[in-house]
């Protein structure tokens, strides 16, 4: 395999990772106004206060992967999303100040609270503004974006929006489900099965509109051959979303996160299939992006020691953290 | 709102602005990070509990200043993509794996050991918590290692060759792409780009080292003296309070070790200034004229005019300049005036931002000499003047690293690369109404998020230092025939914010 595709398979591991671990801590930032009392807030934001600094880390490693290894797609992407991108960073420190913020006072908490939710809200729905833009296509001349600056604001793309926010809702609300115990477990349930059902029915508007935005989306999924090849995704998706409806009904507690997790996974597969080999589609491919061979070989070494290093020792974190979370838990 | 104005200027100040909000924070967190290490290190080495009382105090303050660090930082590794596109196109082969190695060596490592350091006291064994505040000091070191190096190199560029340019549509490899089907690519990079050479001297440029010291100086420094400042308030309030004779003990340390460390550090940085950016150096003196006719004096007050290119109001030593720059009673220092005119950087600030910052310098010499004098009478802990001082001070830290970071920032205008990348070259195609509309609410936010946070900090440290292990009961401590403090045996008071 050269250098650029594996390279491509890296940005993308380090994109998935970034989506399901902080999808879940966005999603508990979401649900945080549902929960009723205060205290189970704390139950909730302690759940995720020791490990959402190492989750949120992807993403660096997404942002500054890319601009590593294919310089030219993030010249490219980030002033195309320019709004969805500062909205979404505003977002995050709206809500990353909040775990600290919120335990300092009493009379003030109710103002961390909303910045809580509003900050995980906003970041979510931008990640999927921009997740849209991009499959929606890019206007590029020469070597730099040519499109207009409201180019990202489409029906498209706010139903790829609300898309991630349903979807990280449903990851923060089974991750409730497997970390807390008593009421915030009991509500974090309900709540799942309404955010799974809103889940299906995003990723079915979705799958079935985005074939329509490129030409070349369509034929992978509704031509044969290619269709048999790809198939298996819907079916699998099928098989996860029974296991999470299953799994909630008969009162697991770690099944539900896992399905729901899987059924994040297969989406993602499902774009990959649609991009591959561009990165962003239809005129820039992975190989055209890449940043000469010195770059790629030089930062390959550091990742293949220091991501399986990681990997080690954020499992050992959340190993330590293992177990529910307890009211009156916390260092503060 | 904003057509009128210039989008790279929007976005130079939007730069500025994020990246100076950013820097207070791992300013402050570097030095504080190798603090709690070294607090730790010493409660476990000599069990006295002052230490660990001392290490949760200021923990919680690291978690707050933390917190702001990430999420400010967050903000700078897009800005690269957002504002300066065409820089990161052209030097994304160059600095893009060293951010890279930045994120996998550093930013993980503090993340997934800052947990454990935090919230995991109860849940592991002392050793492996106090491994976690090594891990997570040894973390921050890293990103300014790797953060520097980048900045550095955008300063004194090498190791790396320039690709040529061929925009993708005319590239002949896409006609034959076309053609044939599939993907032929060139055997080259042809995208103007910075291409890597030698990866060592990219890495260790001729600045890095430099600015590496001084930078990691500079967070211990600002660190000891936020720290001494608090020992100093709580000092003044009780004399006796163990925790905050610590500190102020400790802080007065590290300022009369490092200050004149951090000084000869500074005086070597200049003197790589002077050998790879002299026009920078020129500004940062306010000198115009090449001093062929003599030595070069060292001006002390002046306001340097840009239009003129004379410096008003001038007050001068004789010979100093010449000395400090050369070593020498006579030497030669190159003039603004050598440079071409659209080459000057501004100099009227970074004269200012420079004496600034060595003000400070000598300043906090002056307060770790005067220290040590106390500390050799035995008084250390009885001189209120000194704790006054020491309080006034203790903002100063941060003071000195913004004013030396516009030394350095605006000293290499107009480039982005020096000598090679303009700042103007650099810039997205993104309008000004965009550009100005970020900057408004980064400042709108930044002034309101990091507002609360800075009071939510300084009322953690309005609260006297206390025993925190109310189990075991504290002896008072006597110093030499006083009577034990009173709140030392009182118990914590309940905290109305808890
Ligand atoms: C506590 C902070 C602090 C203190 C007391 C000093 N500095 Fe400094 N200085 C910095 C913090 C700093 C800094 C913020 O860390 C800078 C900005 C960029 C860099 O690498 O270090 C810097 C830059 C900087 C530069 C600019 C180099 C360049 O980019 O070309 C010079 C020449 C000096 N310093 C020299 C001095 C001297 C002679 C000092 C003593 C009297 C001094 N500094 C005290
Ligand atoms: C170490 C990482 C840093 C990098 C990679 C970096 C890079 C940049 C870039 C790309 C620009 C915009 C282009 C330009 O105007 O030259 C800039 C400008 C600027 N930066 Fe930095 N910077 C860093 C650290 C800092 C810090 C910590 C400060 C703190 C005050 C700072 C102050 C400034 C200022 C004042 C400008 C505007 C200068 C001007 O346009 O006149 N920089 N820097
Ligand atoms: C343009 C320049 C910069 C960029 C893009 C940048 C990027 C970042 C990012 C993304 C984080 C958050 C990491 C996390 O999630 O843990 C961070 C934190 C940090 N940065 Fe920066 N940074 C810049 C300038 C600097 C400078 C000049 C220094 C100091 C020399 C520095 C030192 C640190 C440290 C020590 C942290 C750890 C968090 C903290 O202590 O607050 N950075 N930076």
């Amino acid at each position: 395999m050269d250098l650029a595709v594996l390279w491509a398979f890296l940005i993308a591991f380090a994109v998935v990772a970034y989506v399901i671990l902080d999808g879940f801590d966005l999603g508990t930032g979401i649900l945080f106004p549902l929960l009723g009392r205060h205290e189970n807030r704390d139950v909730a934001m302690n759940s995720v206060a020791p490990i959402w600094d190492g989750n949120e880390t992807w993403l660096i490693l997404g942002g500054g992967g890319l601009f590593a290894v294919f310089p030219l797609a993030y010249a490219i992407i980030m002033p195309a999303i320019y709004a969805p991108i500062i909205a979404m960073l505003l977002g995050l420190i709206f809500r990353g100040v909040a775990f600290e913020y919120r335990f300092k006072t009493v009379r003030g908490r109710w103002m961390w609270d909303a910045s809580f939710f509003l900050g995980s809200f906003v970041a979510a729905f931008c990640q999927g503004v921009a997740l849209g833009a991009l499959v929606q296509g890019i206007e590029v001349e020469g070597r730099a974006y040519a499109g207009g600056w409201w180019d990202w604001l489409t029906p498209f793309t706010m139903m790829t929006g609300v898309a991630v926010v349903v979807g990280y809702t449903l990851l923060g609300a089974t991750w409730l489900v497997m970390k807390t115990e008593g009421e915030v477990h009991d509500l974090a349930r309900r709540y799942a099965y309404f955010f799974g059902v809103s889940t299906l029915v995003a990723i079915a508007v979705v799958s079935a509109w985005m074939p329509f935005e490129q030409a070349e989306f369509y034929i992978r999924w509704f031509t044969l051959p290619q269709f048999f090849y790809v198939a298996w995704v819907p079916l699998l998706v099928a098989l996860a979303a029974f296991s999470l409806f299953q799994a909630l009904w008969s009162g697991k507690h770690h099944r539900p996160f896992l399905s729901a997790l899987a059924l994040f996974l297969l989406c993602f597969v499902g774009l990959g299939i649609n991009f591959y080999p561009h990165i962003i589609p239809p005129d820039v491919t992975i190989w055209q992006a890449a940043a000469p061979e010195s770059s790629l070989k030089f930062l390959l070494v550091g990742a293949a020691v220091l991501i399986p290093v990681i990997l080690a020792y954020t499992a050992f974190a959340y190993w330590i953290f293992r177990g529910k979370v307890r009211e009156g838990e916390g260092y503060h | 709102m904003f057509e009128g104005f210039d989008p790279v200027n929007l976005a130079r100040f939007q730069f500025a602005f994020t990246v100076s909000f950013h820097i207070i924070f791992p300013a402050f967190t570097i030095g504080l990070a190798s603090y709690l290490a070294v607090l730790e290190g010493l409660w476990l080495a000599t069990g006295k509990p002052v230490y660990m009382d001392t290490f949760k105090y200021w923990v919680k303050i690291f978690a707050v200043s933390f917190g702001m660090g990430v999420v400010s930082g967050i903000v700078m590794s897009y800005q690269f993509g957002t504002n300066w596109s065409v820089f990161s196109d052209k030097t994304g082969p160059v600095l893009g794996p060293l951010m890279g190695y930045e994120v996998l060596s550093a930013f993980f490592l503090e993340a997934g050991f800052l947990g454990i350091m935090l919230f995991g006291q109860k849940r592991v064994g002392n050793g492996l918590h106090f491994f976690a505040t090594l891990v997570v000091a040894v973390g921050t070191l890293f990103s300014a290692f790797w953060i520097l190096s980048v900045n550095s190199w955008m300063h004194t560029p090498q190791g790396f060759s320039i690709a040529p340019y061929v925009p993708i549509e005319t590239a002949p490899w896409v006609a034959d792409t076309v053609a044939s089907g599939t993907s032929v690519l060139p055997d080259a990079p042809t995208g103007g780009q910075f291409v890597p050479e030698d990866w060592w001297a990219i890495v260790f440029n001729p600045s890095f080292p430099y600015r590496f010291v001084h930078m990691v100086l500079a967070a211990y420094l600002t660190t000891a003296f936020v720290v001494g400042g608090v020992g100093a308030f709580h000092l003044l309030r009780n004399r006796y309070n163990q925790s905050a004779r610590t500190m102020f003990s400790m802080a007065l340390w590290m300022a009369t070790i490092v200050a004149p460390i951090q000084i000869f550090a500074g005086d070597q940085h200049g003197l790589n200034t002077l050998e790879y950016q002299p026009a920078k150096l020129a500004a940062m003196e306010g000198h115009f004229e090449t001093n062929v006719d003599g030595p070069m004096g060292l001006t002390i007050f002046g306001i340097p005019n840009m239009e003129t290119a004379e410096v008003d109001y001038e007050v001068k030593l004789p010979y100093l300049g010449s000395l400090i720059l050369t070593h020498s009673w006579d030497g030669e220092i190159k003039g603004l005036k050598e440079f071409p005119r659209d080459e000057w950087p501004n100099s009227t600030v970074v004269f200012w931002t420079f004496r600034v910052m060595v003000a400070i310098g000598f300043a906090m010499l002056g307060i770790g000499l005067w220290s040590l004098f106390k500390r050799f009478r035995g008084s250390l802990y009885d001189s209120e003047w000194l704790q006054r001082a020491m309080i006034a001070m203790s903002p100063a830290g941060f003071i000195a690293v913004l004013c030396g970071w516009v030394t350095t920032e605006m000293g290499r205008q107009p480039y982005t690369v020096y000598g090679l990348l303009r700042t103007a070259e650099s810039h997205s195609p993104i309008g000004a109404p965009a550009v100005g509309a970020s900057l408004v609410a980064f400042i709108i936010v930044y002034f309101l998020l990091f507002g609360a946070g800075t009071f939510y900090i300084l009322r953690l440290m309005g609260k006297a230092p206390t025993p925190f292990e109310d189990e075991t009961p504290h002896h008072p401590t006597r110093a030499a025939g006083i009577t034990p403090a009173p709140s030392l045996e009182g118990r914590r008071a309940p905290d109305p914010a808890e």
